[in-house]
């Protein structure tokens, strides 16, 4: 490795030593792609011709003037995760790989692989919890017209972490022709360094979008976090604006006093989860937990290292939203602004139209990582929709 | 001398390979997993190898990881194994006994105190799954500050700047995998092993034992010609292990296996 893969204290590169050499070839080609006129020309075609990049920066009308909503939603896909999933598929190819696979919780990594898959001509397999196959019924058919196979997961809890379980059992014996496009700035070295890389042109834009709006830089930026791939993608380029608060919001589920949560940074202990030094929701013997929130891809026990460090140092804050809260959320972007966001993002927006509430002045970046279609089902059920 | 130098100079005189049994602890429950730990003994192993279970343990296939959930569902702690490791101890002074586990479960208790706590519990070695050369040295440290000898893994695809490392910071021996991928019995091992065997003992390594789909004596045969100094059979043991006759054929499956380490 030509890199350690740290945040501060957290991070690494924490796998078996078969899958070493994988990932010294990812780092390799994911360090050479950097220096890569050629790579980033194919990339910003790719984020612009078919991606649908730049995303606009919408101030909203009604729900507070001085909140804009980072418009992830709008891009192909339906979700930021396309940003990544295309730069890591060109790498796949680049390193002569003919089949991906990934992991996904509710769907929206799985059909951005999926996507890549079918545009770039790998085979790809999806690993996938057999209850999320079930309730995300919508995603699995997504994936399959487009060409995956969707693998259910039915050992440990079944759930997304036993995905990611699954899919790097996978990669251990298949890397020599397999590429494993983790879904999130997660994982071990490489993976979020290179995420945050590829995910950082939301902040890029943003940042460029709100100076041009308003002339200055906004007083906050707000993401939701579960692995907190869109969040760091957006607070990267806002991390050395000092004046601007880094705001991370996490899945308090029905409450961060009891065990149903997805915030691992406000009530996870330090551990080792999935390749990465960072923090975890689990017991004391280091037995992961399970964690829960409304939406499927806030629910995941560990973070990204970086998040981890960010929160050490002080410089970005982490903040709970509970399923209630984050469906009040919903509804309000919905029925005031036009827009229904993915059940992570209204995590976000409901923070927002909190401080807007106390601070009406502040200028704040919102991003809304993903769109609701996915959510339809679910939210029907959840919520009484009143003429 | 520690237990593992004691124990390859034993075979090395009677010209033999070493046969490593491995087992779940806490799989299929507390009692029976003691009780064929003995017969591990019993039926020929020369030293033993248990995991201490992980909720998330990436480096298993199905039969290892579905031992180390059904003795956590059965409310299994990390204690729990600290104490069945030193009744083993108590039970046989002389055998090598090496823990496998994964660095969230070392985290837990803090590595220093795990390896401290596995010292005193009478066990050799510890292998922690996904801690690579390239994160290994403070847990190499602590294990050997501790007295307890660090495993790490090789494989034929190891680059030669991490087999280096493997073989300044490995004690004991060096766990040699026979194919990638995840422990488990389903899958032959594939690979050549003379030049890794080569290269690790160029480089001082300790003794290679060969592990990952060995499960027949078959097998063993091909590993000890090729020049390991061991074998260690773990999913081929626990799928035993859970069967009605689980001793009688945990017992029957070491002979035999034993068997094969004998050079003629």
């Amino acid at each position: 490795m030509r890199l350690t893969g740290r945040f501060g204290k957290y991070g690494g590169c924490y796998v078996p030593e078969i899958l070493l050499p994988a990932l010294e070839q990812l780092e390799a080609a994911f360090l050479d792609s950097e220096e890569d006129a050629a790579f980033r020309i194919e990339l910003d075609e790719l984020l612009t011709n078919y991606a649908g990049r730049p995303t606009p920066l919408t101030r909203c009308r009604n729900l507070g003037r001085n909140i804009y909503l980072k418009r992830e939603d709008l891009l192909h896909g339906g979700a930021h995760k396309t940003n990544q999933v295309l730069a890591q598929a060109m790498l796949a190819k680049r390193m002569g790989k003919t089949r991906l696979i990934a992991e996904t919780g509710a769907g929206q990594h799985g059909v951005a692989t999926a996507m890549a898959g079918a545009l770039f001509g790998f085979e790809t397999q999806i690993y996938m919890g057999i209850d999320d196959i079930e309730r995300q019924a919508l995603n699995v058919y997504r994936m399959r017209l487009m060409g995956a196979e969707v693998i259910p997961v039915t050992s440990g809890d079944r759930t997304l972490k036993d995905a990611v379980n699954e899919a790097l059992r996978d990669w251990a014996a298949s890397f020599e022709q397999t590429h494993y496009i983790l879904g999130t700035a997660a994982g071990p070295h490489p993976f979020p360094l290179m995420v945050r890389q590829f995910q950082r042109v939301i902040g890029k834009e943003a940042r460029a979008q709100i100076l041009a709006a308003e002339g200055r830089l906004p007083d906050a930026v707000i993401a939701c976090v579960g692995g907190g791939s869109n969040a760091i993608g957006l607070f990267a380029d806002f991390v050395g604006d000092e004046g601007v608060e880094l705001i991370g919001v996490e899945a308090a589920g029905k409450g961060l006093d009891g065990g149903e949560h997805g915030a691992t940074l406000q009530r996870g202990t330090p551990g080792i989860l999935h390749g990465s030094e960072t923090l975890i929701l689990q017991d004391a013997d280091g037995q992961v937990s399970d964690s829960w929130s409304v939406s499927a891809g806030l629910d995941y026990p560990a973070v990204g290292p970086e998040h981890a460090h960010l929160m050490d140092i002080g410089r970005a804050t982490y903040v709970g939203c509970t399923d209630e809260d984050a469906l009040a959320a919903f509804k309000a972007l919905s029925r005031r602004e036009g827009i229904i966001p993915a059940l992570e993002s209204a995590h976000a927006v409901a923070e927002a139209l909190r401080i807007a509430e106390q601070q009406p002045e502040a200028v704040l970046v919102v991003g809304l990582s993903g769109r609701g279609d996915k959510d339809m089902g679910q939210v029907q059920k959840l919520l009484e929709v009143t003429a | 001398m520690s237990r593992y130098a004691a124990m390859f100079d034993r075979l090395a005189t009677a010209n033999e390979a070493a046969f490593g049994g491995f087992l779940m602890l806490g799989h299929p429950d507390p009692a029976r997993c003691s009780a064929l730990l003995d017969v591990l003994v019993e039926g020929g192993a020369d030293m033993v190898e248990v995991g201490i279970p992980f909720s998330d343990p990436v480096a298993d296939g199905p039969v290892i990881a579905a031992a180390a959930k059904h003795a956590l569902e059965a409310g299994l702690r990390t204690a729990d194994c600290l104490s069945m490791i030193a009744d083993f101890r108590a039970r046989h002074p002389d055998i090598p006994v090496g823990i496998l586990t994964y660095a969230n479960i070392v985290v837990a208790r803090g590595r220093d105190d795990f390896c401290a706590e596995l010292a005193q519990a009478g066990a050799d070695s510890l292998l922690i799954a996904d801690v690579p050369s390239i994160e290994a040295q403070p847990w190499a440290e602590a294990a050997i500050a501790a007295g307890i000898d660090p495993v790490l893994i090789a494989a034929p695809t190891t680059p030669p700047p991490a087999l280096e490392t493997i073989a300044l910071l490995g004690r004991g021996y060096t766990y040699c995998v026979a194919r990638l991928g995840v422990t488990g019995s389903g899958i032959a091992p594939t690979m050549g092993h003379r030049l890794l065997f080569a290269d690790l003992d160029r480089l001082g390594a300790p003794p290679p034992v060969l592990g990952f789909g060995i499960s027949s004596p078959a097998h063993v045969a091909a590993a000890v010609a090729s020049g390991a100094a061991g074998v260690i059979s773990g999913s081929a043991l626990v799928e035993r292990a859970m069967l009605p006759d689980g001793p009688g054929q945990v017992r029957a499956f070491c002979a035999a296996m034993k068997a094969a380490t004998r050079r003629s």
